[in-house]
């Protein structure tokens, strides 16, 4: 089949690889429809994740047709439209029988190497490098789906693929900010980056009762989408001090809750040079800094960026000063997918306008380099196989 | 891991239950180090010690290491399941080739068949990788 793979940092080509088999009876294939770019791939793509290996294949939020399943697949069976959780959870462990399928312990293949990185294994994900699960990505035709019974879902006729695409994880990650945050009737959200999850996030936000949510970013067409689709208020931070707007915004007390939707790398800050890559110099978390600075006294500032490892300067004396909640995680989607569809189904959750471009796998390069650079108003770059 | 397991080979399950017989006995409130062999690896099993255990005897990817581990199991606190704790026996690291594979680090594979035992006891299966392209049949890729 043909399959979008990592071949160098910032290179991606086409390849022929080997079509995936089932090798679980809980597994299924399935036949992707929609694959498609996301902030977290960006660090993998850079060559900044030391685990990748040449002929990858990357992505992991998607939706598909099944066409294969084990003899242990009880919910599913060849034809069915289904999206699938970014991330992969067994559905039978402690943590994933309290809701937490992200910190599952057996959704990777190599668990050794995630208790290196993180301290102890976490729920896998597709396209990801080994500590990180070591599935292969779905911007391919065919992705072998482990636990298809607890990861895939099956997509509602009035729900588009389009829309049912993001499902799979920024509509899921943007939910549980907001969810898992606190947020609650009349709250103040401040969330940092309009990106999909971003948008995502103020959406959830304002369905679970937010009175104002206000969303930071830079790019003024992420912004008006953000205003248009999601009803929030704005920050270009280009232009205004973002701290100072926010307390007067919010009668000097900050926002309730703070989301951090930008990821690493992605909120224009310094590239790090070459001597940086050789010395492994952390990043410095500037949107993180900066809700932990805004929030208000006793509120919650809730991480979803991707980090790949460690931060430099992390204001912890402002977290221990006004009493702060910090949390994160990646997405529990399992736990979100299924309310996630009955909302889009009715439309009070649309996200087709985050597809901003969609390209033929064979173009997975441009498309990664518009989402990269934000160019051509790029939001997210839908490939299809 | 798989064929590790398979070199190290043997059943002695009553050997083994005999040794965890003594590890409870001793175990109760000790630390995870003891002289004796070295510090235990320890999975916690989301399920009753019964259902780890079934018929009594050790989960395969454990009895595939015979005499070179001992194990123990104990209720895991809050109703959290059941600890599953295993480490290699003094002086009995997994033997011949197995030893050479596993270098310096005769707990990786006790490590392994620990992980692979929660998970056959709560999945069902093992979750396996996909095979490499150059052991499929037909043209490569």
């Amino acid at each position: 089949m043909r399959a979008l793979c990592w071949v160098g940092a910032d290179t991606l080509e086409v390849r022929q690889v080997p079509d995936p088999e089932l090798r679980n009876g809980h597994d299924a294939v399935v036949r992707v429809r929609r694959s498609a770019t996301c902030g977290g791939d960006l660090p993998l793509l850079a060559g900044r994740v030391p685990d990748l290996s040449v002929g990858d294949v990357l992505g992991h939020e998607f939706l598909g047709e099944v066409v294969e399943v084990g003899p242990e697949v009880r919910g599913h069976r060849v034809g069915d439209r289904v999206v699938v959780c970014a991330g992969v959870a067994c559905g039978a462990c402690w943590y994933c029988r309290r809701d937490l399928p992200a910190c599952c312990d057996n959704g990777s293949l190599d668990p050794e190497a995630a208790e290196t990185a993180w301290g102890h294994p976490v729920g896998g994900s597709f396209g990801r490098p080994r500590a990180s699960g070591g599935f292969a990505g779905s911007h391919a035709e065919y992705v072998r789906v482990p636990y298809a019974d607890v990861g895939a879902f099956t997509v509602p006729e009035a729900v588009g693929d389009d829309r049912a695409l993001f499902a799979s994880d920024a509509a899921p990650a943007g939910w549980m900010g907001a969810d898992l945050g606190g947020v609650r009737p009349g709250d103040v959200v401040a969330v940092w980056g309009a990106g999909a999850v971003g948008q995502l996030t103020a959406r959830a936000a304002t369905l679970l009762g937010a009175e104002r949510v206000i969303v930071v970013d830079r790019y003024p067409d992420r912004l008006r989408m953000a205003e248009r689709h999601a009803g929030a208020e704005t920050i270009d931070y280009r232009h205004v001090d973002v701290p100072a707007e926010l307390r007067e915004r919010t009668g000097g007390r900050g926002p309730d809750v703070c989301v951090e939707a930008v990821g690493v790398g992605c909120d224009g800050g310094s590239p790090r040079s070459l001597a940086d890559r050789f010395t492994g110099r952390a990043e410095r978390p500037t949107a993180v800094r900066e809700a932990v600075h805004a929030c208000r006294k006793g509120g919650t500032v809730f991480v979803l960026g991707e980090f790949t490892g460690f931060v430099d300067a992390f204001p912890l004396g402002a977290v221990t000063a006004k009493g702060l909640t910090v949390r994160g995680a990646r997405q529990h989607g399992q736990r979100y997918i299924p309310m996630l569809l009955e909302r889009m189904a009715s439309g009070e959750l649309r996200t087709e306008h985050l597809a901003t471009h969609e390209l033929p796998l064979e173009q997975g390069a441009r498309g990664y380099a518009l989402f990269r650079d934000r160019a051509d108003g790029c939001v997210r770059s839908v490939l299809v196989p | 891991m798989g064929r590790i397991a398979r070199m190290a080979g043997g059943t002695v399950a009553s050997a083994v239950d005999a040794l965890a017989a003594r590890a409870r006995r001793a175990g109760r409130g000790t630390t995870g180090n003891d002289p004796g062999g070295g510090r235990w690896q320890v999975v916690t099993v989301d399920r009753t010690p019964d259902e780890v255990r079934p018929d009594g005897r050790w989960p395969e990817p454990l009895r595939r290491l015979g005499d070179a581990v001992q194990v123990r199991v104990r209720p895991a606190p809050g109703c959290r399941g059941t600890e599953l704790a295993a480490r290699p026996r003094p002086g009995r690291v997994p033997p011949g080739l197995a030893a050479h594979l596993v270098g310096d680090d005769p707990g990786a594979p006790v490590r392994a068949a620990l992980r692979q035992a929660k998970q056959l006891a709560e999945t069902g299966e093992v979750l396996r990788a996909d095979r490499p392209a150059m052991d499929r049949a037909g043209p490569p890729g």
